[in-house]
C-alpha cells in the first residue's frame, strides 16, 4: 500500500490516516496504541490499514483502560518511542486524566528537562453528530488549563494532515483534538505542501467589520455566518486559531487591532472556557483599538444535551450574527 | 507454599488485628473452573416450573424487544442500539433475581435488564433514542441510569450497597459489566472496595467475547474473568451465560450470600453477542461468520425452549401466550416511536442544579427569546 504524494481530494479522516502512515514510515519510533485501533482501524477508521502495514506491535490494540493506555505510553516515551494514543471519544479520556495531569504534563518540569514526553494524544471531540451521552463533550478547557501540554485542533483537511505530523514530531506532549463532526468534510490535500507550524493562527477570511475568532468544529459555522453577514452589509473576518496552546497572541492582536471588533466562537460551555481566556487577552492587549467589548458565542453552561436537542445548544449562524449585531456599528 | 504463607505470624503488629493468616479463606473462592449449567442436566428438576416458565416468557419478550429496537435504528427512529441479542439469558436472569428493594446498575447494553425490572419499555430507551438522558426515575425504580463510561457504575454499586448495610436494610446491588469493562481501573477498585467493606454487591460480567473489535485474549491473560475475584478476596463464579436457569441460580446464590452478610461475589457469564457492537459497527471486520453460527446453535432461547419441552415443562399454550405478549410489546414500541417525541428545548436548563444559577436563568431567557423569534418568523 502506498500513499501517493501530492494533491488529491481527501476527507479529514483520510488526511489523519495519511499523516499517521507517513509519520510511521518516516520514523520507526512512532507507535500507535489504543482501543480498537488495530484490526478494526478505530471506530472512526483513522487508523485503518496501519496494523496491516506496520504490524500489531506498532498499531496496538490495548486492553480497555485509558489510564493504562496513557500510563503505558509514558513509559514507552521514557524509553525513546514516540507514542500516539487514541482516546476513543472525548468523554472516555477522563479515566486517563490522572496520568495526563500529574505525569504527561509535568514530567519535563519535574525532571528539570531530563525526561521529555513526545506523546500525541488524539481525542475525537465535540458534538453535532447525534451521539448519545458522553460522546459529544468539548473537553479543551481541561487541557488548556493544564500547563505542560500543547493543545491543537485542526479545522481543515490540510491542517488535519499537517498539524498531526507536526504534533507527532514535537518533543512535547500534544493533545490533538479532532473535531469529529468534520471527519467526513472533504477538500484538496497536498501532502507535499509545507503547513503552518503549531502555534500559529491563520486568517481564513479577511474582513473589515469584525473578526470571528474560532477553532475546530466552529470554523465552518463561522465561515457560513460571515457569508450570511454580507446580506446585512457586514464584512466579517474569520480567524482560525489552530492551536490553543501555544496561543498566537501576535496574529490575534494584529487582526483585532485592524478590525476593532471581535467575537469569540466555540461550542464548549462559555463559563471558564477557552473563549474567556481569549477575550481577556484581547482586552488586555488591544483595549485602545477596540470599538466594542469582545463578545463570546458558546454552548450553554449545561451538560451536553441529548442529541435531539443538541442544535439548541450548539452555536449556529443566527447566534453568531446576533452577537455581531450587538457590537454596535455606528462609529 | 503460597505467597500468603509469607505473612508475618509473630509478633502480631498491634495495627494489624489478624496478620496470622489470609483474611479470606482461599479455598472456596474459585471452587469450579467449568461453567455452571442447569439446562439439560438432572438439576433442572429442582426448579419451580412456574419460575422456569416465567424465565422462558421473559426470554421470548426480550428477544422480540431486541429485534424491534434494532429495526427502529434502521428506520432512524432510535439513534443507536447496542443489542443484547444472544445475551438475553443474562439480562433476563439479572432482572428476575432482584427483589423490589434491590438496586440494578446497568451498562448501556442492559436495556433488557432495566425493562425486566419493571421500567417502562419506552422510558428505558430515551437515552438511545436521543430524546432524554435517563427516561425513568432511578429512585422509584431502584435502577441507576444506563451507564456509558465503562465500569464507572461498579463503584457506585459498592457505595450504595455499603450505605444500605450501614442503615441495616437488606438491600443488594447488582452491577452489570462487559468483559472489556473489566480492564478499567474502576472495575478493580470496585472489587477491592467491595471485598474490604464486605459490601452486599454482586458483579455480573457478561463475557460476550468482544469489546467492540477486541477479543477477550487481548483483554485479559487470566484463565477466566472469574479468577479476578480471587486476588481481591471474594468468590468468583463461572456460569454458562446462555443457560438462563444457570445464570439465575448462580446469581440468586450470590444475592443470598450478599444479603445474609457474606459479602460480594463476581459472576462471569460466558455468552456471545450475536449482533454487531451497535448498529454503527461492522462486525465482519473482526470476526468470522462460522464463529457466530456456532454460537447461534447455542442460542439461549432455543436452549431454554428445547430443554423445557424435553422435560415436559412447557406447553403450547405457554409458548403462544409468550409470543403474544412479545408482539404486544413490539407493537407498543412501534406505535410510540412512530410519533415524534415531545421535546421542550428549555428543559436543557432544568436539573443542571437543584437551584438554577443566575447565569443559567439568563441563558434560558436567551433561548426562549430565540425560540419566540423563530416562531414569530415562522408565523409571518
Ligand atoms: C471509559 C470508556 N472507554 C471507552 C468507551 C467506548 N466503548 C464503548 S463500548 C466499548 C466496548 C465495551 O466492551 P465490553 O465491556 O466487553 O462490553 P460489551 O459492549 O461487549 O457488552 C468501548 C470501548 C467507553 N464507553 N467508556
Amino acid at each position: 500500500m502506498t500513499t501517493e504524494q501530492g494533491v488529491r481530494t481527501s476527507s479529514m479522516a483520510q488526511a489523519l490516516n495519511a499523516a499517521l502512515r507517513d509519520e510511521m514510515r518516516a520514523d520507526p519510533a512512532v507507535h500507535l496504541l489504543g482501543e480498537d485501533v488495530g484490526t478494526l482501524g478505530g471506530v472512526f477508521r483513522i487508523t485503518d490499514g496501519l496494523a496491516a502495514e506496520f504490524g500489531a506491535d506498532r498499531c496496538l490494540d490495548t486492553p480497555l483502560a485509558e489510564a493504562g493506555i496513557l500510563g503505558t505510553a509514558i513509559g514507552m516515551a521514557m524509553y525513546g518511542l514516540r507514542p500516539v494514543v487514541e482516546m476513543q471519544f472525548d468523554a472516555f479520556a477522563y479515566p486517563a486524566m490522572e496520568q495526563l495531569v500529574s505525569h504527561v504534563a509535568k514530567m519535563r518540569n519535574r525532571t528539570a528537562g531530563g525526561l521529555g514526553l513526545p506523546i500525541t494524544v488524539r481525542v475525537p471531540y465535540g458534538g453535532g453528530i447525534g451521539g448519545v451521552e458522553h460522546h459529544s463533550d468539548s473537553s479543551e478547557a481541561y487541557y488548556t488549563a493544564t500547563p505542560g501540554l500543547h493543545v491543537v485542533t485542526p479545522a481543515t483537511v490540510s491542517d488535519a494532515y499537517g498539524l498531526l505530523r507536526a504534533s507527532i514530531a514535537s518533543d512535547d506532549p500534544v493533545i490533538f483534538l479532532e473535531p469529529k463532526r468534520l471527519y467526513w468534510s472533504k477538500d484538496e490535500l497536498d501532502t507535499t505542501a509545507p503547513s503552518e507550524p503549531i502555534g500559529r493562527a491563520v486568517l481564513r477570511r479577511a474582513g473589515r467589520s469584525a473578526v470571528l475568532i474560532t477553532y475546530g468544529p466552529s470554523l465552518p459555522v463561522c465561515l457560513e455566518a460571515a457569508e450570511a453577514a454580507r446580506a446585512e452589509g457586514w464584512d466579517l473576518a474569520v480567524l482560525d486559531l489552530r492551536s490553543l496552546v501555544p496561543f498566537d497572541d501576535a496574529t490575534v492582536c494584529e487582526v483585532v487591532r485592524s478590525v476593532g471588533r471581535a467575537v469569540v466562537v466555540h461550542e464548549a460551555s462559555g463559563f471558564g472556557g477557552v473563549g474567556a481566556e481569549i477575550a481577556a487577552r484581547v482586552s488586555e492587549r488591544c483595549f485602545h483599538h477596540l470599538a466594542a467589548p469582545v463578545l463570546r458565542v458558546t454552548g450553554f453552561d449545561i451538560p451536553y444535551p441529548p442529541p435531539m436537542l443538541e442544535h439548541h445548544h450548539l452555536p449556529g449562524v443566527d447566534r453568531i450574527l446576533d452577537a455581531v449585531a450587538k457590537l454596535q456599528w455606528e462609529d | 507454599m503460597t505467597v500468603l504463607d509469607h505473612r508475618p505470624t509473630a509478633p502480631v503488629p498491634p495495627w494489624l488485628p489478624d496478620a496470622s493468616g489470609p483474611r479470606t479463606d482461599p479455598a472456596p473462592l474459585l471452587p469450579d473452573t467449568s461453567p455452571v449449567r442447569v439446562l439439560g442436566t438432572p438439576a433442572l428438576a429442582k426448579y419451580d416450573p412456574e419460575l422456569l416458565r416465567d424465565l422462558y416468557r421473559r426470554l421470548v419478550v426480550g428477544r422480540r424487544y431486541n429485534q424491534q429496537a434494532t429495526t427502529l435504528t434502521k428506520q432512524g427512529r432510535l439513534a443507536v442500539y447496542p443489542s443484547s441479542t444472544g445475551q438475553e439469558a443474562c439480562e433476563v436472569a439479572a432482572a428476575a433475581v432482584l427483589g423490589a428493594d434491590d438496586w440494578l446498575f446497568p451498562s448501556y447494553r442492559d436495556t433488557l435488564a432495566v425493562v425486566g425490572r419493571g421500567v417502562d419499555p419506552l422510558a428505558a430507551l430515551t437515552l438511545l433514542r436521543g430524546s432524554a438522558h435517563t427516561g425513568y426515575d432511578p429512585r422509584a425504580t431502584r435502577t441507576a441510569p444506563l451507564c456509558t463510561p465503562l465500569a464507572t457504575q461498579a463503584p457506585h454499586a459498592v457505595g450504595l450497597a455499603h450505605a444500605a448495610r450501614l442503615r441495616g436494610e437488606p438491600v443488594v446491588a447488582l452491577a452489570m459489566l462487559g468483559d472489556g469493562g473489566t480492564s478499567e481501573g474502576d472495575f478493580h477498585e470496585a472489587l477491592n472496595f467491595a471485598a474490604v467493606l464486605n459490601a452486599p454487591v454482586v458483579f455480573l460480567v457478561q463475557n460476550n467475547g468482544y469489546a467492540i473489535s477486541v477479543p477477550l485474549t487481548k483483554q485479559s491473560a487470566a484463565p477466566s474473568l472469574a479468577h479476578k475475584a480471587v486476588g481481591y478476596g471474594m468468590p468468583g463464579r463461572l456460569v454458562d451465560g446462555n443457560d438462563v436457569v444457570a445464570v439465575h441460580a448462580v446469581l440468586a446464590e450470590a444475592m443470598d450470600r450478599a444479603r445474609s452478610g457474606g459479602g460480594p461475589t463476581l459472576v462471569e457469564a460466558l455468552t456471545y453477542r450475536l449482533e454487531a457492537h451497535t448498529n454503527a459497527d461492522d462486525a465482519t471486520r473482526y470476526r468470522v461468520g462460522e464463529e457466530v453460527e456456532a454460537w447461534r446453535a447455542h442460542d439461549p432461547l432455543v436452549l431454554m425452549e428445547r430443554h423445557l419441552r424435553e422435560a415436559d415443562l412447557l406447553d403450547d399454550a405457554t409458548v403462544a401466550r409468550a409470543a403474544e405478549e412479545a408482539e404486544a410489546v413490539a407493537a407498543t414500541m412501534r406505535a410510540e416511536f412512530h410519533a415524534e417525541p415531545e421535546l421542550d428545548p428549555l428543559s436543557l436548563f432544568r436539573h443542571v442544579y437543584a437551584e438554577p444559577t443566575p447565569q443559567l436563568m439568563e441563558q434560558a431567557e436567551q433561548l426562549a427569546a430565540e425560540l419566540a423569534a423563530e416562531q414569530a418568523g415562522a408565523g409571518a
